[in-house]
């Protein structure tokens, strides 16, 4: 699905940083519980294996995999649509004559999966003319047969499309009965039955499940031609349908006034508060540019960290893989071989990870058949590490690879993704409400919004939901057309606190897009309220005469 | 091979069509067959080819549809899949907005086939490689690129007795050149609808050109400036502002084409009677199905006429509801021009910035399709009708809706593909007065 199909498909741009591959064939609702049988998968993984290494593969691995997705779309009192996807097939990656190959297929017999494993073998032999230096590839031990689940309580694939239905009309019912002009909301649910075997001895069976409910308010002044909209603060994340509880304890009330949320969604109280606080952005007096202290919500702050450090740390950009597209960075090797380069102010470390529980990042091993794990990438503000797949492990000396690496169907081939990226809270006990006491000049934003970034990182621009301004101490009210301007090293080094670990909640990308041709992925970013001094802030507001 | 002829996919969809008890039912068959390699650091990083051929039913009873999709066209598949999508039709809540199925169209076939694109080897792909990397190679310069060529056809019929065949093919080709030194880097970009006029020999030299002469680029302050747009670094935002050409939007008063009080402002001047911009399957340059996605005739449509507003897209529903005549949705946008090259609005320049490319665009705000985003790739001072010296990358902050306002001169359009866009477009270099600059970024 192209940009445009899912503009048409929603009615109304998200805001998402790509959006997804629709591909699949279209399947009943029951079809979603069911799953592969593991035998048979292993039966098939193995002729693959056998067959690449007959063709002369020194290494094989083999992905057999069943992506689920179903989609339910709505605005105000109209379901726009309800669609349920199905990929199936295999993808099989080797080594032969140094150089990689790849086949994939979706016809899952013996005699096919040998054929796609011969066919990649075939390549890997064509490539490896053009080839500068042969693959080397950090060691993994075989873990033999595993499997791996997200923890989830609820199976949202389990839960009749009448009560998802029912719950995003009835959100959008309480949102226009709050003086909304219009509402979307929607529900993206996705699983992935995914089975890694490789010529090291792994047999690894993972069941990943995410779910995402976006939704956009928007309140219109016909008088004034003015409108105004304000996104859904729930975060996209590696849960099953119990996110969508609204627990009372996962509820935060922030000092500007806002109720947030962490491990669990109150979807129908967030809609009423967005058609209130869209109706209020409306005659919020517009921000008088120039800088200002910023204190940032974590459902604001995973976008500023997604984008300034968690793509930036990717080791392929820093090489130039994606210089044509992506961009490169300007977090290069000289840079970290110094071991003094200073991202950030000695309040920021920053961490990597793929295990943490309910992020979209979390699985047991990557996609290829590496256990995942936690490293530091920015200590006490000096840049450390990166983020590296296998054959990239030892261009860092590592003797492993950190487990960064994804496809994003079984037909696609897998490359290095982005971990988890988060900050890690403050050392110091500190709320929200004792952070904005310390601040004479500043604006509090909540949400993400707008966000662009250049191709080496380091001019950034960001909005948000909501800002309200902060004067002696004090939060005065909420204000309009704000975007800041940041140079990555500056900003980050201009960050004078961050709370506590009990304010640490998580915001996440659910549809990230890399490569050519483009694949999406799903990562998370968490941290707690965060302060940063002197940042340049614009005014967006503008007149078209 | 997934191209079916007109007969064979004709056959197909009305084994779908005759299949189904609903009351009504549409079927589209799509394939393709999809070539690409991509490079970098002075390799080959990948390569593939990938052939797709899906059949999607969308029946409808009564107000309620269902759609189901399946890659298998012998009978017993098409039955089940007809089968299937009745089964969530029926399951499905009722839609008030539903629209059954369209009349028959009559649809004028639009040259978006060429035998030459659809003929591209893996040779030809390597040889593309090869030839950005060589000269790269020797001239300390490091190449990453990427070349995809695509051969298609897609089919529609519905229960209504309409019916559309068509194939189509084209190739696409961006690389980007750095300087070992990583101080200077360049781009090109080409997207033809005929292979056989595509050199990637010549079009490197561009992108080598500019990587050597954009090392060592100076800062200017930030601020308006006049600057010369080459058509690549216009396409995405005007692209992003005619997703905003649509009636429900600007009706429901949240576009920035509504109108103070209600409604929508067409027939309204909003542009420089310069800019005229049109959609036409038709267009040799630009060839697009004359269907949209809903399966509706296109026309040959004027979008802005000599700066004012001549048409926003009607969805068969909102059409309906406010007595307007529903058309095919544009397909492409031809914005005309004159005569001039990128180099000739560089010639008559006193003092300017050359835009090569522009990157990471997004909306700021939708009121005013304020839109940010960063010059990349080659941006230069020009003064006095020449090209002086490098400059640093900006971000800008700029409104397409005000910045077709400041033209200063249009060229001549060239055919642009973008990534972030479904539309294929002829967009001409243009020099623009008081493009807004907001900060400075030292990438390179």
């Amino acid at each position: 699905m192209d940009r445009r199909d899912f503009l048409k498909l929603t009615g109304v741009g998200l805001g998402g940083l790509m959006l997804p591959a629709f591909a699949g064939r279209v399947i009943a609702a029951e079809e979603l519980l069911s799953t592969l049988d593991v035998a048979t998968k292993k039966k098939l993984a193995d002729v693959a294996l056998q067959a690449a290494k007959a063709a002369g593969a020194k290494y094989c691995d083999v992905r057999i995999g069943r992506y689920l997705r179903q989609f339910v779309i709505t605005r105000e009192d109209k379901v726009q649509n309800i669609v349920n996807t199905e990929s199936t097939g295999i993808g099989i990656r080797v080594i032969a004559k140094g150089t990689w190959g790849f086949a994939a297929t979706n016809e899952l017999t013996a005699d096919a999966v040998a054929k796609a494993a011969r066919e990649a073998v075939a390549i890997a032999k064509a490539n490896s003319v053009v080839q500068s230096k042969p693959v080397e590839l950090a060691p993994v031990k075989g873990v033999g047969e595993v499997s791996w689940a997200t923890p989830i309580v609820k199976n949202s694939m389990s839960v009749p499309i009448k009560d998802k239905v029912d719950l995003l009309l009835g959100v959008n019912a309480d949102a226009l009965k709050a003086g909304a002009s219009f509402v979307n909301s929607m529900m993206f649910l996705i699983n992935e039955q995914k089975y890694f075997a490789s010529t090291d001895g792994s047999y690894i069976d993972q069941d990943v499940h995410r779910i995402w409910v976006p939704m956009n308010v928007t309140a219109v002044d016909q008088k004034s031609g003015k409108f105004r909209t304000r996104d859904g603060l729930s975060t996209p994340c590696g849960m099953g349908y119990e996110y969508l509880d609204g627990r009372k304890e996962d509820k935060v009330e922030l000092p500007c006034g806002v109720t947030v949320y962490g491990n669990s969604y109150d979807m129908r109280e967030d809609a009423i508060a967005a058609a209130r606080q869209a109706k209020e952005k409306l005659v919020a007096p517009s921000v008088k540019p120039g800088k200002y202290d910023l204190v940032l919500d974590p459902s604001h702050t995973w976008l500023t960290i997604h984008e300034s450090v968690g793509h930036p740390t990717e080791l392929d950009r820093v090489l130039g893989y994606e210089a044509n597209y992506a961009g490169t960075s300007f977090a290069t090797l000289d840079k970290w071989k110094s071991k003094n380069f200073r991202w950030g102010s000695d309040k920021v470390t920053i961490y990597a990870d793929k295990i943490a529980k309910g992020t979209l990042g979390a699985v047991g091993y990557d996609d290829e058949g590496v256990k995942t794990q936690q490293w530091d990438l920015i200590k006490d503000g000096i840049l450390v590490n990166y983020q590296v797949i296998r054959d990239q492990a030892h261009i860092l000396g590592l003797k492993a690879s950190q487990g960064c690496c994804y496809a994003d169907s079984w037909s696609s081939v897998q490359f290095q993704r982005m971990a988890n990226v988060s900050l890690a809270p403050g050392k110091d006990k500190l709320a929200p409400a004792e952070m904005v006491k310390g601040i004479e000049n500043g604006i509090y934003i909540v949400g993400d919004g707008s966000f662009s970034i250049d191709q080496q990182r380091y001019n950034a621009q960001f909005g948000g939901q909501l800002f309200f301004e902060i004067k002696n101490g004090k939060v005065t009210g909420p204000i309009e057309d704000v975007a800041y301007q940041i140079r990555t090293p500056e900003f980050w080094n201009s960050c004078a606190a961050v709370c506590d670990a009990s304010d640490f909640r998580y915001g996440g990308s659910f549809f990230d897009g890399k490569g050519q041709p483009g694949q999406v992925s799903a990562v998370s970013h968490g941290s707690s309220t965060a302060h940063f001094t002197g940042v340049n802030v614009i005014n967006t507001a503008r007149s078209l005469g | 091979m997934t191209i079916y002829s007109e007969q064979q996919a004709k056959a197909i969809l009305d084994k779908a069509i005759q299949a189904s008890k609903a009351d009504g039912c549409t079927a589209s068959l799509g394939g393709s067959n999809n070539g690409n390699i991509r490079y970098a650091l002075n390799s080959v990083s990948t390569s593939g080819l990938v052939s797709e051929c899906d059949l999607a039913v969308e029946v409808s009873f009564g107000k309620r549809t269902g759609t189901a999709t399946t890659n298998r066209f012998d009978d017993a598949s098409i039955e089940a899949v007809v089968r299937r999508a009745e089964e969530l039709a029926r399951l499905a809540p009722e839609n008030p907005e539903f629209m059954p199925p369209i009349d028959k169209q009559s649809y004028r076939a639009s040259p978006t086939f060429n035998a030459n694109s659809a003929a591209v080897t893996p040779q030809y792909r390597a040889s593309v490689a090869a030839a950005c990397i060589e000269p790269c190679r020797k001239d300390k310069l490091t190449a990453a690129g990427f070349f995809s060529d695509g051969h298609s056809f897609t089919a529609t019929a519905n229960s209504k007795g309409n019916f559309g065949y068509q194939q189509s093919s084209g190739m696409d080709f961006t690389c980007t050149v750095r300087t070992d030194d990583g101080k200077g880097s360049g781009w090109v970009a080409r997207n033809l609808a005929d292979v056989a006029q595509f050199d990637a020999k010549s079009e490197i030299r561009t992108a080598i050109d500019k990587a050597k002469r954009s090392v060592d680029a100076r800062a200017l302050e930030p601020g308006k400036y006049t600057v010369i747009m080459e058509p690549a670094a216009t396409a995405g935002l005007i692209s992003f502002m005619m997703f905003n050409f649509d009636a429900r939007q600007a009706d429901e008063g949240r576009s920035f084409l509504s109108k103070k009080g209600g409604g929508n402002k067409l027939g309204e001047k909003l542009f420089d009677e310069r800019v005229t911009m049109i959609a036409d399957p038709w267009d040799p340059a630009a060839a697009v199905l004359p269907w949209d996605q809903s399966g509706l005739a296109r026309e040959r449509t004027t979008l802005i006429d000599k700066g004012k507003i001549n048409y926003l897209h009607y969805s068969r529903y909102w059409a309906q509801k406010q007595g307007k005549k529903a058309v095919g949705q544009p397909g492409n946008l031809i914005m005309l021009g004159g005569d001039k090259s990128t180099a000739d609005l560089v010639k008559s320049t006193k003092k300017g910035v050359l835009v090569t490319r522009t990157w990471y665009i997004r909306m700021v705000d939708p009121q005013t399709v304020l839109l940010t985003g960063l010059t990349r790739d080659g941006t230069f001072y020009i003064e006095d009708g020449e090209i002086k010296y490098p400059i640093k990358n900006f971000r800008f902050n700029e409104s397409p809706a005000i910045m077709l306002n400041n033209i200063e001169e249009i060229g001549k359009p060239v055919r642009v593909g973008d990534d972030e866009s479904p539309f294929v477009m002829l967009i001409p270099p243009m020099k623009i007065r008081d493009f807004t600059f907001t900060s400075l970024s030292d990438a390179v």
